[in-house]
């Protein structure tokens, strides 16, 4: 079963909107509904969009498997060292140590009813981008190889 | 009254696509029957304020669970009882 030129074409429009919406939706996790783990899914729906679309030989050079592993490894190597951080600091583990510190997501939450900065809750926002990238390269590298699984395609 | 209205409306939606997933011999059909429902839901959800949920299906259930079953299809006949 062929995927017609419709098909593909509104995959490829699709697939940078999808990634751009995920990553808002994981940048964002401290002040609004998602997280790490909902855009994550929102951003492998785009890849696999794509995914489903294509063929193999064609999906391969641009969604590689070694990318996918490697951001997988590097998202959990992230959220474990992260929390690690506040162990090397005298901290307990997973203590928020960049909340309120004036550095990188330091800002103090402003009183009153606000839009939200974006700058604020510490190791909160990391730890979201972490676990986004994890679910992302976990969930795409699924499809990748269930698609690899396939025979060449065979008309029909 | 209009969110009595909403929700009998999705539901209504959820029975009949959840039953059309049943009645369907076409299993492309079924399978975007299938993403229907879990788009409902979803919107179902969001009606109840629980966006983060609805997020979580929207992405996972209409998204992920429908790639799998096409690309599942692919791989295999695409009517139900052999044949291609």
């Amino acid at each position: 079963m062929r995927m017609s030129k419709l098909v593909r074409t509104g995959a490829d429009l699709l697939y940078p909107f999808a990634l751009i919406f995920g990553l808002y939706i994981v940048m964002h996790g401290h002040l609004t509904p998602g997280g790490g783990f909902q855009g994550g899914a929102v951003v492998a729906t785009g890849a696999a969009i794509v995914i489903v679309a294509w063929a193999y030989e064609d999906v391969a050079g641009m969604i590689r498997k070694v990318t996918m592993k490697a951001q997988e490894s590097a998202g959990l190597l992230l959220f474990i060292g992260s929390a690690a951080l506040a162990l090397g600091l005298g901290y307990a583990f997973f203590a928020n140590v960049l909340a309120n510190s004036g550095s990188l997501f330091g800002l103090s939450v402003p009183f009153g009813p606000n839009p939200g900065e974006l700058n604020t809750a510490g190791l909160i926002p990391i730890m979201n981008f972490a676990v986004g990238i994890e679910v992302w390269g976990g969930l795409t590298i699924i499809l990748l190889y269930l698609l690899s699984g396939l025979k060449k395609e065979e008309g029909t | 009254m209009i969110e009595m209205l909403v929700h009998f409306l999705v539901i209504t939606g959820l029975i009949s696509s959840a039953l059309l997933v049943y009645w369907f011999r076409d299993l492309l059909a079924a399978t975007l029957a299938s993403g229907i429902f879990s788009f409902l839901i979803s919107l179902e959800f969001y009606i109840l304020q629980a966006p983060d949920v609805a997020i979580s299906q929207a992405a996972i259930g209409a998204g992920l669970t429908t790639a799998i079953f096409i690309v599942a299809i692919r791989a295999t006949s695409r009517y139900e009882g052999g044949g291609s």
